[in-house]
């Protein structure tokens, strides 16, 4: 469980794992990689996915010249403009179109340039992609849909450049949300979302598009959706997260070590449908359970996991399931140091958790 | 890409002439001095339906096109018709696609390239007026110069120009009064330079100073101000659009003597909200303005891979709206276009579809770099010989009203108050930390109040993450 972390311009820690800590990927132990950031281990999983699936097609705004984030660069060159191309700007017309790809028989991998502007799509994911499957009898799918899209902070977003939406898609049944919290994960969960057989919302945190680095694997290798993953063990608090919130997490982790506190701490992955088993074993081992993200605390993912594990353990609770999580403001450009789920506010809610 | 002087006249008298035909008296729509011609008619057939049997809505705009020609070669029994809402229609035996346009709607334009009018006759501008609009044009340009050099020094984290978009923001804003509310996209700050919105206040926004009225709490160039009619920018592409035309009927309603306003560009006409707003306008006989920018791109996106359209004009006639195709790099054109719209719009409380021709000569923004997808030639052509700030200054100097000792002391006067006032702004507070919680509603629920009460908590724990230049 060797984890060495490595000190980034952010001020936080991005941790660098090594392969072992992969729950059944053999495979993933024994190839050499090369070191490489989360927008290239994207590009790297988009690459293979178009090589390896020749019906699976590429779009979205900008997606063309490489996208605004650089993960699509040298696709349509590679792969002909037939396969990766722009589209108009038209959230809804991207998904729809990719519904009706998808619908055919097709690998439908759409980019919506910023989560932020996810919404004009909103529509076409809830009534359209989730119920496709359900409201036919299983007659039709469009299971081959993923939506692609970059979330959260970045230091200088302000409202529109900065959201974390996946508690709306989480109130979905019938689509997948799966985030990634580093570029080995991107490479194997966007390769699983892209193959799986239902329509995933895949959300990519672009804080570590260029921030975090790691190596890679260079082969096809896919990561199981729905499976939770403890990414550091501990004997008196879990703590559960995703993306880019796991890197505070882990800082707040190793100070509260240093007084003597054991956190435990579970990497989600994937939202819905979530491995609540891992995080029941885990709490039921500790008997403390702290949930983060970026995203406002009413009604965010935290809440549901929340009241599952007090459903499930509420006889082993030792304290309230402690929430540090964004205000519930929209999120503010010159204030975002004062939103954000820090590391400290997190170490001072394991102490008040600890002391309860 | 642009129609010379011939066509333009030509494009005139066709549509003086059909106007004619249809029977609307042409001082009833070249009611002001720069021709602005209303196309009353979708074709030669309708035209003599309109005469005939006086059924046709009057509010059929179009202009002629290859429906036109298309027309004429139809053979069509004018007795056979069908009635049906919306009008009647004419039976026809002929199966007969409507051609995609392959010719292109003109292009209004009254200075061309070097600053010379070309048409023959225009509304003569005051002096003071034309100077106005030179001097803000200049104020545009040089705070984009003055901001986008700051962002690349670190003291701002964004900013966007309108380099090459000029005429467009501060030619249409010219032709409005104050009292007409503006829905901006992003790119449009030359309208609050016309609406005097100073150089201050920009900075103030852009810095996210105690001053700025957005409270600090969005990104560079999202700005607003309710003094001035011109609601708060707000990223999201063309969600102001259905704004506008709400805001519209408030002013018919109201029977305000005002319009609305609204701008976007060619990658916004792709989002539902404009189609939603488009039609809206129309059916709610909204007074209302659309203004396209058509600067051929969307970020990286060339308008070819945006829309199959002839531009957005169409899409305005197609709704029924009346629609117009100016030079956006003429400055005096887009003025007669807009003055005219706004005439029109409030008049007659109709929409109004106003597509200026232009060219992002920018990166999109500071986050781009547009070398990597299009031709710096391309770059180069629009920047060296269809600058719209050198060619209102060349028609300026033609009427004798500037010379190079005004233009060098007025450049040098806005450089030295760009600079004044970013040193205003990096010195200035920002506003205290209350403001987080306030304006998400018109009171602060209790949930925000706990939140406050928790933050404070941790401040006090850990001061040391938390940025100084915030008042607790
Ligand atoms: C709903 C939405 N989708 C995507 C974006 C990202 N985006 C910002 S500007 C832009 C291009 C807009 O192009 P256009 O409307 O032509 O305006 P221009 O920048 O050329 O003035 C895009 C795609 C956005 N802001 N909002
Ligand atoms: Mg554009």
């Amino acid at each position: 469980m060797a984890a060495t972390l490595v000190r980034l311009s952010r001020g936080v820690s991005i941790c660098r794992r090594s392969m072992s800590t992969f729950s059944g990927q053999d495979h993933v132990e024994t190839t050499k990689g090369k070191r490489m950031n989360l927008f290239s281990a994207i590009n790297q999983a988009l690459h293979i996915a178009l090589e390896t699936d020749p019906r699976s097609y590429l779009f979205g705004e900008d997606v063309g010249f490489g996208g605004v984030f650089r993960c699509t660069t040298g696709l349509a060159e590679r792969f002909g403009k037939q396969r990766v191309f722009n589209t108009p700007l038209c959230e809804q017309g991207i998904v729809g179109f990719g519904i009706g790809l998808a619908a055919m028989g097709n690998r439908a991998i759409a980019e919506i340039q910023f989560a932020d502007y996810i919404f004009p799509a909103f529509d076409q994911i809830v009534n359209e992609a989730a119920k496709f499957r359900y409201r036919s009898g299983n007659q039709f799918n469009c299971g081959g849909l993923t939506i692609r899209s970059p979330y959260g902070a970045v230091g200088h977003g302000g409202h529109y450049h900065s959201q974390s939406p996946e508690s709306f898609f989480c109130h979905v049944p019938g689509i997948k949300v799966v985030i990634p919290r580093s570029p080995l994960q991107a490479k194997g969960l966007l390769l699983a979302s892209i193959r799986d057989p239902n329509p995933v919302v895949f959300f990519e945190p672009k804080w570590l598009y260029r921030q975090a680095v790691e190596e890679v694997p260079d082969h096809d290798y896919m990561l199981p959706l729905s499976e939770a993953e403890v990414i550091r063990q501990g004997s008196d608090i879990t703590l559960v997260g995703w993306g880019a919130q796991l890197s505070v997490m882990e800082e707040a982790c190793a100070d509260a070590a240093k007084e003597g506190i054991s956190c435990e701490l579970i990497d989600l992955k994937t939202l819905i449908p979530w491995d609540k088993e891992t995080v029941e074993a885990s709490v039921r081992k500790t008997g403390r359970l702290l949930v983060s993200h970026e995203a406002p605390v009413t009604g965010g993912f935290g809440a549901e996991i929340s009241a599952a594990i007090v459903e499930r353990c509420f006889l082993r609770l030792e304290a309230p399931v402690a929430r540090v999580c964004g205000l519930d403001t929209p999120f503010p450009l010159v204030y975002e140091p004062f939103y954000m789920p820090t590391k400290n506010k997190i170490l001072e809610a394991i102490k008040s958790t600890i002391n309860y | 890409m642009l129609h010379t002087r011939s066509t333009f006249t030509g494009f005139l008298l066709k549509t003086v002439g059909l106007l004619r035909n249809v029977g609307i008296p042409a001082d009833r729509v070249v009611n002001h001095r720069p021709r602005a011609s209303v196309c009353g008619s979708r074709s030669d057939r309708f035209d003599i339906f309109y005469d005939r049997i006086s059924c046709l809505p009057v509010r059929f705009y179009s202009s002629i096109g290859a429906e036109r020609h298309a027309a004429k070669t139809c053979d069509v029994d004018e007795s056979r018709v069908l009635e049906f809402p919306g009008g009647t229609v004419t039976l026809t035996s002929e199966m007969n696609f409507m051609s995609e346009s392959t010719v292109r709607i003109p292009c209004y334009q009254v200075l061309d390239d070097n600053g010379q009018p070309i048409a023959r006759s225009f509304e003569q501008l005051s002096k003071e007026l034309a100077v106005k609009m030179y001097s803000d044009m200049v104020t545009l340009q040089t705070m984009d110069t003055i901001f986008y050099e700051a962002q690349r020094q670190g003291r701002i984290s964004f900013y966007l120009t309108s380099t090459g978009e000029e005429a467009i923001t501060i030619g249409s804003a010219a032709a409005l009064t104050n009292d007409d509310v503006i829905f901006p996209q992003y790119r449009e700050p030359g309208v609050l330079i016309w609406r005097g919105f100073t150089l201050q206040e920009f900075a103030n926004q852009c810095f996210g100073t105690e001053a700025d009225y957005g409270k600090g709490r969005q990104m560079p160039i999202h700005y607003g101000t309710n003094k001035l009619n011109y609601f708060t920018v707000s990223s999201p592409i063309a969600t102001q659009l259905p704004h506008a035309v709400g805001a519209a009927y408030s002013l018919k309603m109201d029977d305000k003597k005002a319009c609305a306003v609204t701008y976007f560009g060619d990658g916004g006409t792709s989002e539902g909200d404009f189609h939603a707003a488009l039609n809206f306008a129309a059916v709610m006989e909204s007074p209302v303005i659309f203004i396209c920018r058509n600067n051929g791109w969307a970020i990286s996106t060339p308008t070819s891979e945006q829309f199959r359209s002839d531009g957005a004009v169409v899409r305005g006639i197609a709704y029924g709206i009346r629609s117009l195709r100016v030079d956006g790099n003429d400055a005096l054109a887009v003025y007669h276009a807009v003055k005219a719209a706004r005439e029109m719009c409030i008049n007659e409380k109709r929409p109004i579809l106003v597509e200026a021709l232009t060219y992002r000569v920018g990166h999109h923004s500071t986050s781009d770099d547009s070398t990597k997808y299009r031709p710096s030639d391309e770059i180069e052509h629009w920047r060296m010989n269809r600058d719209p700030v050198t060619r209102f200054r060349k028609w300026i100097e033609i009427n004798g009203w500037w010379s190079d000792v005004e233009e060098a002391e007025l450049r040098s006067d806005v450089r030295k108050q760009l600079l004044d006032a970013i040193q205003v702004a990096e010195k200035a507070k920002k506003l205290p930390l209350a403001n987080l919680f306030t304006d998400v509603y018109d009171e602060l629920p209790s949930n925000l109040r706990e939140q406050e009460e928790s933050l404070r908590q941790a401040l006090k724990k850990n001061p040391q993450d938390y940025p100084a230049d915030i008042p607790i």
